[in-house]
């Protein structure tokens, strides 16, 4: 005997009523792809649980990729049999004894098909007796027990587990529809495309690059970030904006305290048309309220006058030190803190003004005409895109890893 | 020729070579340089180490290039060492080591340390009991080698492992250079472990020190950041490169010619124990490339010569020690005799070794043991 399955259970999505479907097939299909290069498995769903038959696949590597998968409440190492004692009781046994440090254990038996014959209280009392007599050194505790074995008698069988372990929880992406990210490079806005896609947000990202005054490395960082995000989110375009003349216009015309406010509207009105044209109906920032002088009340409200976009902002209320703590556990620190200036970074004037307002912002604006140097940026923006199974530069290398 | 000393060094795979060559040629750049030659140079630098990484089943940050086996062992004892001498100052080790661990221990007595340095059975084995007796209040650091080099004895790492998980300040060190390739070995369960490339058909000078997540050290080279300064000095990218792939071909053959390797191993382990000089030095469970005997009142340096001639090469123990006196340390602490221990000699096989070749060995062997009887018998 052994786990032959995985049973997933659903997250929040569960509370969803007709549209539920849409959502189960989305999350099955986001397993799918994560799953893409196990051949021997298969994945069966309904509308309260999806199972991954192993077919003798590990379940342990299999576990650790679907860690990553939102929508997924928890998971349990299941066993199914037929819905008969005897191979109940075997299974249950196998179950307690695979346990990792295990003494003491608890029954909880779910007859959800009356059909069977005993009832769930009658059936922990003829599961737990089988295995106290069969096993040595394990005792029963109700209230705190080491593990709780679970057994649920449905239509199709019964299915035994035991541990739950946690998943992403949140909802599938691809089920809430598709947001614009703001991608610099720092350590915030992955961590704020992460916590989008948490809610079942698709993204796209759109990243400002200033050649010569950011390298290569600086785009090349975004890029591996990007990446890095496709473990989440599966597939992931990059619209990589030439933003040097567009910059060197705003250095030039605007002075020096509001050439930031300037350039981060003009970076919405940028990314505005990316949307517009892609039909993307949000942006998401990494903006923590109050961090830099972009993001204070008043630099907040002059720059987002240029839009009605909603603009969601996971991190607003967020500490930098819980951002850290985010994007490291999702493996995106390490890229972000290779030391590349990027395009916010370099024109940053030395005293930029933390308290901006509408009127003046306007006043500046008014001399200078951004229309035909943003219509040729929006013209010259390319896009990449990346999917989880293959990136550009394992194919680049691969003949000589 | 019949390569039998492959746990001295390996025959590089020629597409190891390959990788060498075009890294070399193509991607010269500095990973620290700032432009965008130096960038593709980083970027593959990057890749080769996630790609390490999975085949390791570790996380990227984890692995740290060296330039070999005795540069991780020292870097792991020497740099735990220092870094956590505020702990405690008391080292756990076996008596059997490489003497890349043996003398780093060694030398950190000279600096104050106390080692306590584990006895073994007469197979070579350390007992798990023992490592447990022997940790105290103010013990940092276990070390102990997967595979002994050569015995090819394997240690009870998971149930030490075990152990040492109980003393959250302690860590777990584990010199994997003969395992890699040959015995499967849990990384999580351990906090480091040497890995070395020319053992596995890659080339001299490249290596890996798995460090696991929020473990410092006190570095051996101190200077740039690279390898988030655990190491500094420029990457030597060619033979990182050459190395990834030589672990990559390496676990490919582990998976589908460990067979042929453990049916070799057999073949060669029976023939030599049915030479009646011979006493049989390696335990019957042990790791499947390995085979070590004793010639009593044979000089393994003859022997060696003499099937030298006939174009066989095998090896007396371990390269690294063989320049010491004429005794192997460790068949003595096996508790052999001085006769034994010092007529020790060592077949190593690889993947690639036919039976054929195990055939003529054993013959060419009986033949040369027959001659010189005439002589040293």
């Amino acid at each position: 005997m052994h786990y032959d399955h995985i049973l997933i259970r659903y997250g929040e999505m569960s509370l969803k009523g007709k549209n539920l479907k849409h959502f189960v097939a989305k999350l099955y299909e986001n397993v799918r792809a994560k799953l893409h290069d196990y051949e021997n498995i298969k994945i069966k769903r309904n509308r309260n649980r999806m199972y991954i038959l192993l077919n003798g696949e590990e379940p342990q590597p299999i576990l650790e990729r679907c860690k990553d998968v939102f929508g997924i409440q928890s998971f349990s190492l299941a066993i199914k049999v037929e819905n008969e004692e005897e191979q109940m009781k075997k299974a249950v046994q196998y179950a307690l004894t695979h346990a990792k440090n295990t003494k003491t254990f608890k029954i909880s038996t779910r007859r959800v098909d009356k059909d069977f014959p005993i009832d769930s209280q009658a059936m922990n009392r003829v599961l737990g007796g089988h295995v106290l007599s069969n096993t040595e050194g394990y005792k029963v505790d109700v209230h705190d027990p080491d593990v709780e074995i679970n057994v649920e008698i449905r239509k199709d069988g019964t299915y035994i587990t035991s541990e739950k372990i946690l998943g992403a929880g949140g909802l599938p992406v691809g089920t809430t529809g598709k947001s614009l990210l703001l991608l610099s490079g720092g350590i915030d806005s992955p961590v704020a495309g992460y916590l989008s896609m948490k809610r079942g947000v698709e993204i796209e990202a759109i990243h400002f690059h200033s050649p010569p005054y950011t390298s290569e490395r600086a785009k090349q960082k975004v890029l591996d970030l990007a990446k890095q995000l496709t473990r989440y989110g599966h597939k992931i375009k990059v619209h990589i904006v030439p933003f040097t003349k567009l910059q060197q216009t705003i250095h030039r015309e605007i002075p020096e305290g509001y050439g930031m406010t300037v350039m981060r509207r003009v970076m919405l009105q940028v990314s505005e048309r990316v949307a517009e044209e892609r039909g993307i109906l949000s942006f998401t920032t990494g903006e923590s309220l109050g961090q830099v002088a972009s993001q204070t009340m008043e630099s907040m409200n002059t720059i987002n006058e240029v839009t009605n976009y909603p603009i969601i902002r996971p991190l607003v209320s967020m500490d930098k030190l819980e951002i850290i703590d985010i994007s490291k556990r999702i493996d995106m620190y390490d890229i972000s803190i290779r030391p590349f200036e990027d395009c916010c970074t370099v024109f940053v004037p030395s005293a930029p003004k933390t308290r901006p307002t509408r009127e003046k912002v306007l006043q500046y604006e008014e001399r200078v005409d951004f229309t035909d140097e943003i219509a040729e940026t929006v013209a010259g923006i390319e896009t990449v895109e990346f999917e989880e199974k293959h990136t550009q530069e394992e194919d680049e290398f691969s003949d000589l890893l | 020729m019949i390569y039998f000393d492959n746990s001295a060094t390996t025959k590089p795979y020629p597409e190891v070579l390959k990788s060498f060559q075009q890294v070399s040629e193509r991607y010269y750049g500095n990973p620290s340089s700032i432009h965008a030659f130096g960038s593709e140079a980083e970027r593959l630098l990057q890749q080769s180490k996630k790609q390490a990484s999975q085949l390791l089943g570790v996380q990227s940050d984890e692995i740290v290039f060296t330039s070999g086996g005795t540069e991780g062992n020292n870097l792991a004892v020497k740099g735990i060492a220092l870094q956590h001498q505020n702990r405690g100052k008391h080292i756990i080790t076996t008596s059997v080591e490489h003497p890349s661990v043996l003398e780093a221990c060694r030398s950190l007595e000279s600096l104050g340390f106390e080692v306590t340095y584990l006895s073994v059975n007469e197979h070579g084995r350390v007992s798990v009991e023992d490592v447990q007796k022997a940790i105290r209040e103010n013990t940092i650091l276990i070390s102990v080698m997967h595979v002994n080099n050569e015995l090819g004895t394997i240690q009870p790492i998971e149930e030490i492992a075990m152990v040492a998980r109980q003393y959250p300040k302690l860590y777990f060190h584990v010199d994997h250079v003969q395992g890699l390739g040959k015995t499967g070995l849990d990384l999580s369960l351990i906090d480091l472990c040497t890995m070395s490339s020319h053992k596995i058909h890659g080339l001299k000078g490249t290596g890996i020190l798995y460090v696991k997540r929020n473990t410092s050290l006190f570095p051996l080279l101190h200077g740039g950041s690279q390898e988030a300064s655990y190491r500094a000095g420029t990457e030597n990218l060619p033979g990182i490169v050459a190395m990834v792939k030589a672990i990559r071909m390496t676990k490919e053959n582990q998976k589908n010619n460990m067979q042929h390797l453990k049916e070799l191993h057999h073949y060669l382990r029976e023939k030599i124990s049915e030479i009646d000089e011979v006493v049989m030095n390696t335990p019957s469970e042990s790791a499947p490339h390995i085979v070590n005997f004793s010639v009593p009142g044979y000089k393994p340096e003859v022997v060696i010569h003499a099937l030298g001639e006939e174009g066989i090469f095998i090896s007396t123990k371990s390269a690294c020690s063989s320049k010491h006196a004429d005794e192997s340390a460790v068949l003595t602490a096996c508790g052999h005799s001085h006769e034994r221990s010092s007529a020790g000699l060592r077949v190593s096989i690889t993947y690639d070794n036919t039976k054929e070749e195990g055939a003529r060995f054993i013959h060419v062997l009986r033949n040369v043991l027959t001659e010189l009887k005439e002589v040293m018998g």
